[in-house]
């Protein structure tokens, strides 16, 4: 029982972070039709933000609480500007082109992204403890757990279900829903699609920083790390279904849970079950679990 | 006539055989400047725990050998007289790209010598083709012993130990200092690296203390992981007291952070075989208690050393760089003094600037007096170096605000190598037999 309460504990606790990870991705994929490999960039950013901002609150004696009010304000940030310098100067000026072209320039940005953190931060690693510190640690299942990580349930639920309302229960989220549907119906209904297009991109922007930030105080914040969180994100997004938000929650549960009974009881497969995940649903449902269905073109 | 043109014919090539065999066998013609090529990672994530202090390391060290300024007995300037204008690559980018970097140093820009390396990776595909363009080349951090346990070697050295080492030093210690310890496990990154390390540190504690349970769960975590949380739940859940891990960076740091507020280092004895970046730019926020070693006479084990050459090297930095050396700074270091102590030596006895196969001759089987600690080339017949490997206690200092280590021991080349011409996983699988400890 004590090990079956703590695979569920560490399997929630990933798939979290996964999810917070991944939503950004999949809700630019499923407006824009864009695979942002930028992504990762965003959220090296945000780490980058938060662990400095947080930095310098410790060093100029601020509480320790402002910690988290720093987290959210660098990943908004970080989300604005990275988000409509990105979409007003470069990606409006694509949309006509190809898909793979449109994802090799976002790659050139990540690129451009990670050499600019490297001018702006240097090499050495950031630290953003205190937060984590802050809130210490609890006994569950027979093991000590760090509650910091515990609040990552919090926030995932939070951004689902804010993802959620947004969608469904206002009027971006309907105009939203019509642009993914048809982008030249939108267009001559009267929608704005380009401010649709850049609203969006902020969004998905600032959820991958807050993956960024939010991760800060549990890492060391160091050149290259955003890498693997895309490789992450889209074997997440690609089990859930491109584009789908509750795909990307399932997905993330999926990989959450099975990774962690592999770390458990089969620590050789624990790279494997991701992957695996990914593959065996692909073979099944080529397009995802949860793909949003298309419009048929006549 | 046709007997005059003979005896002219003759003389010619008389004359020429013998300018070639002053060629092949006295000194080159002098040279002012020497260009040396010195790979370490500049960018990702290895550049601010290994390359970028490796790098300082070399950069402090050749500008004081140009300058003529490094104590006695290293004080004469240059390289056999000559400057050194070390060209600076970075080692980022996977090994096709390094073997790249590497042809463009030796065939394009002509250098005289490649030095560095830290990637057990980049030494294994970067060693094949130094062979292949007879370049000198010395390897300054990189651990594994296949670069020389595979195959033997003409042009290529290394003036670090190999990781066996390591592994070996990491058990004899732990069982020196906690002897009561029954059981112990790892956290390694799922590499070479990491695998290797800690399949060395599990062979020698079954041979030399068969009764210490071994774990059936070890970690091999993905190299940059970051999140830890479910391999710390595992750990904890483990009976064994003991953890080895060989982490290093970003990933040492990220693990300690997430074990720490989870009280991990009070329930576990946790063996760091170079994680000592990590006690640095970690500060007080690393914990006390951790075993921790360096690679050998470097960094932290080394800090307070009161020899004039490890002196000046710590001073000499720090001043520089606003930073303690750590193990990288000293590997670094130590290439570089090792390729000037065989230019020079090399250059007196060729009686001038000497060739590339009498600086190879100075250099085999070299040993010298580096900036931790005493350097021999003995394995691989002169091409593999050995030194002591140490491990200590961290400890935080309250009085001087910096990290310390306390109950240092080394233990010397003879207790934790193969003998020459001895396979390291032979001779580890034989009970490590002839070990003088």
């Amino acid at each position: 029982m004590q090990l079956i309460t703590t695979m569920l504990l560490d399997g929630l606790s990933y798939a979290s972070y996964l999810f917070i990870v991944s939503v950004g991705l999949t809700i630019i994929f499923g407006v824009m039709k864009i695979l942002n490999v930028a992504h990762g960039a965003f959220y090296a950013w945000g780490a980058y933000a938060a662990a400095y901002a947080i930095g310098l609150a410790a060093d100029n004696d601020w509480p320790d609480w402002s910690g988290f009010v720093l987290i959210f304000v660098a990943a908004i940030l970080v989300g604005i500007v990275l988000g409509t310098i990105i979409e007003r100067l470069i990606l409006r000026k694509m949309y006509h082109e190809e898909e793979v072209l449109i994802v090799l320039a976002t790659f050139g940005i990540f690129l451009i992204l990670e050499d600019v953190i490297l001018l702006v931060f240097g090499v050495n690693p950031y630290f953003a403890y205190q937060p984590m510190a802050l809130l210490g640690s609890v006994k569950m299942g027979g093991i000590i757990r760090d509650v910091y990580s515990l609040t990552l349930f919090g926030l995932a639920i939070l951004v689902a279900f804010g993802c959620w309302y947004g969608l469904n229960r206002t009027k971006w989220g309907k105009l939203l829903s019509v642009v993914i549907f048809d982008r030249e119906i939108s267009l001559a209904m009267g929608i704005n699609v380009q401010m649709v297009y850049l609203v969006t991109f902020i969004l998905g922007a600032t959820l991958g920083a807050l993956g960024g930030a939010y991760i800060a105080p549990t890492i060391s914040v160091a050149p290259g790390f955003g890498i693997d969180v895309i490789v992450l994100s889209f074997a997440v997004v690609v089990i859930g279904g491109m584009g789908s938000i509750p795909g990307a929650l399932i997905g993330s549960l999926m990989v959450g849970i099975l990774r962690a009974i592999a770390v458990h009881k089969f620590p050789e497969f624990e790279l494997f079950v991701v992957f695996g995940v990914m593959a065996a649903v692909l073979m099944i449902r080529p397009e995802g679990l949860f793909a949003p269905e298309k419009a048929r073109r006549i | 006539m046709s007997s005059n043109l003979f005896k002219l014919v003759g003389r010619t090539v008389l004359a020429g055989g013998a300018l070639a065999a002053m060629v092949a066998t006295g000194p080159a013609i002098a040279k002012d400047t020497i260009n040396v090529g010195i790979a370490s990672f500049l960018t990702g994530p290895a550049a601010g725990p290994f390359g970028v202090p490796g790098r300082n390391g070399a950069e402090l060290v050749i500008d004081a050998i140009n300058a003529g300024t490094l104590p006695a007995p290293y004080a004469k300037a240059g390289f056999a007289g000559a400057k050194m204008n070390p060209i600076f690559v970075d080692e980022s980018g996977g090994n096709a790209k390094q073997v790249g970097e590497y042809r463009n140093l030796v065939e394009k820009r002509g250098v005289d010598a490649v030095l560095g390396y830290i990637s057990s990776g980049t030494c294994m595909a970067i060693t094949p083709v130094a062979e292949e363009l007879k370049k000198l080349t010395v390897l300054s951090v990189c651990g594994t012993p296949r670069v020389f346990e595979e195959s033997n070697r003409t042009y290529v050295f290394r003036t670090q130990a190999h990781a066996v080492g390591d592994s070996i030093a990491a058990a004899r210690y732990v069982l020196d200092k906690f002897k009561d310890q029954k059981g112990y496990t790892g956290i390694n990154q799922n590499y070479a690296w990491g695998q290797d390390s800690y399949k060395f540190f599990d062979i020698t504690m079954k041979k030399l203390a068969a009764d210490t349970k071994a774990s059936d769960n070890p970690q091999f975590p993905k190299i940059f992981a970051g999140q830890y949380g479910t391999e710390i739940s595992t750990l904890s859940l483990d009976p064994a007291k003991l953890v080895h891990t060989s982490f290093w960076g970003g990933d040492i740091e990220a693990f300690v952070l997430q074990a720490l507020v989870r009280g991990f280092f009070k329930d576990k004895q946790v063996i760091s075989s170079v994680g000592g970046s990590a006690v640095d730019s970690l500060g007080k926020k690393f914990p006390d208690g951790v075993v921790m070693g360096t690679r050998g006479e470097y960094g932290l084990l080394v800090r307070n050393k009161d020899e004039p050459l490890n002196k000046w090297f710590v001073n000499e930095y720090k001043k520089r760089y606003n930073a303690y050396p750590l193990g990288p700074s000293y590997q670094y270091a130590s290439s570089v003094l090792a390729y000037k102590i065989a230019m020079d030596a090399a250059a007196e006895k060729a009686g001038g600037f000497p060739t590339q196969d009498q600086t190879m001759a100075a250099l085999k089987g070299l040993s010298w007096q580096s900036f931790g600690g005493k350097v021999s080339l003995s394995l691989a017949d002169g091409h593999q170096a050995v030194h002591p490997v140490g491990y200590g206690i961290t400890k935080w200092d309250k009085d001087k605000k910096e990290p310390s280590v306390s109950d240092v021991k080394f233990y010397a080349p003879g207790c934790i190598y193969a003998p020459a011409g001895q396979k390291s996983a032979d001779w580890l699988a034989a009970g490590m037999p002839g070990a003088k400890c």
